[in-house]
């Protein structure tokens, strides 16, 4: 019973970290695209609305970190939402981190691989063979 | 029009998009799309972007509520995790080669079968014993109830993995969190409590949308000026939907929702049936 009573803690106490980290990952986000979306609207919105039917793919700007890092040196408030935009997708991310740190914690042998096989295709799909 | 018109129209629409999701349990990405595509005429491939941008949004959202409650099942959203992971990079590959209309028919069939499914009849039996496998993988686990903690156990692992698979796939093709296919494979397949199916649901399409938002983030589909008032809107909508979901029990609107959806299901269907995207 205790063994069951400790796994519960641990448990418990992750469940409350990833929640929380969550929650912390959109605001975050929400917040930055907020910002740049109002400067955005302040450099830009008096302009006619660009031609969205066209796909103009990674010719429009900010598809890597770079892009976006030198656009934000540059005052462009595009950056500052895709910056939003990059952080909301890095919180799911992030939380694979967060639970494989609770399964370290639990020893939890099978799940550390799960989490790492799961953590594996992620860093895959940003790095593999795709510019970055 | 200028992008201040624009902006002001997507977000209010965003804004509605997000609350019909929350409200039929369909998610805010899935109505993105048909607002983006066919009232917005937008090209589908911005639509999908911001789709992935909500779903992440909106579930991750979601699912910092549920995690707290302990009805999530994280050990076995985990090991689901690597088949809809894999499934959604294989999808975000092979919508290169995807012609657009073809995209926005299989899109219609997924938006009818996921409004069938919000209002099937919900597996509410915990099941006593499962199979070897659940055991192996420690996928049995228990929730809180009005009555008490109940456990569960599970079983058919092989095919509901499968399924996720291919959730996954659809997932990382359409931009969409494919909740539908991820409840079927847990519910329906694997015989799981609805109420720990649809959370658990919930907090892999995070992560699932996220292993294809990658791809399409360096591919050129998020464009900010779509993104800005898609993402805040939706956010606001699944927002308003929460509260009111906790204050009536919205069975009639569900019903007028889905059937509205599947109208719209069919247009997108009819459109890329006449190569319109």
């Amino acid at each position: 019973m205790k063994r069951t009573s400790k796994r519960f803690l641990v448990d418990h106490d992750i469940e409350q970290i990833i929640g929380w980290q969550l929650r912390l990952g959109v605001i975050t986000a929400s917040v930055i695209v907020g910002i740049g979306g109002l400067l955005y609207l302040m450099q830009s919105g008096r302009q006619a609305r660009p031609p969205y039917h066209q796909f103009l793919g990674t010719a429009a700007g900010f598809t890597t970190l770079k892009e976006i890092l030198t656009g934000m040196q540059q005052g462009d408030a595009k950056a500052y939402v895709q910056l939003g935009v990059v952080i909301l997708i890095l919180t799911p991310i992030f939380r694979i981190a967060f639970s494989l740190v609770g399964f370290v914690l639990e020893k939890d042998r099978l799940y550390i691989c799960i989490t790492l096989i799961v953590l594996a295709v992620m860093m895959i799909s940003i790095f593999g063979g795709l510019k970055v | 029009m200028s992008i201040l018109a624009f902006t002001l129209i997507l977000l209010a629409g965003a804004y509605l998009a997000g609350l019909v999701g929350s409200l039929t349990g369909l998610g805010g990405g899935v109505v993105v799309i048909p607002l983006l595509t066919l009232v917005f005429h937008i090209d589908i491939r911005y639509a999908i972007g911001a789709a992935l941008l909500a779903s992440i949004a909106t579930s991750s959202g979601a699912a910092s509520a549920y995690v707290k409650e302990g009805i999530t099942n994280i050990r076995l959203g985990m090991f689901l995790e690597i088949a809809t992971t894999i499934g959604a990079v294989i999808g975000a590959f092979i919508a290169v080669y995807t012609p657009t209309n073809t995209i926005a028919i299989l899109f219609g069939a997924i938006l009818l079968f996921s409004a069938a499914m919000t209002i099937r009849k919900k597996n509410q039996e915990a099941l006593a014993v499962g199979s070897k496998w659940s055991v192996k993988f420690k996928l049995n686990s228990s929730y809180p109830t009005k009555d008490g903690v109940v456990p569960y156990q599970l079983n058919h692992v092989g095919a509901g993995f499968s399924i996720m698979t291919l959730a996954g796939i659809m997932s990382g093709l359409l931009g969409i969190g494919s909740g539908a296919l991820k409840v079927l494979a847990m519910d329906t397949t694997m015989h799981i409590p609805f109420k720990v199916s649809t959370t658990t649901s919930n907090f892999m399409i995070g992560v699932t949308a996220a292993a294809s938002a990658v791809v399409y983030l360096q591919r050129g589909y998020m464009d900010p000026g779509i993104a800005f008032p898609v993402v805040l809107g939706v956010i606001g909508g699944a927002f308003t939907g929460a509260k009111l979901l906790a204050r009536i029990d919205p069975k009639l609107l569900r019903y007028l929702f889905c059937a509205a959806i599947s109208f719209v299901a069919i247009e997108m269907i009819y459109n890329g049936y006449h190569h319109q995207f």
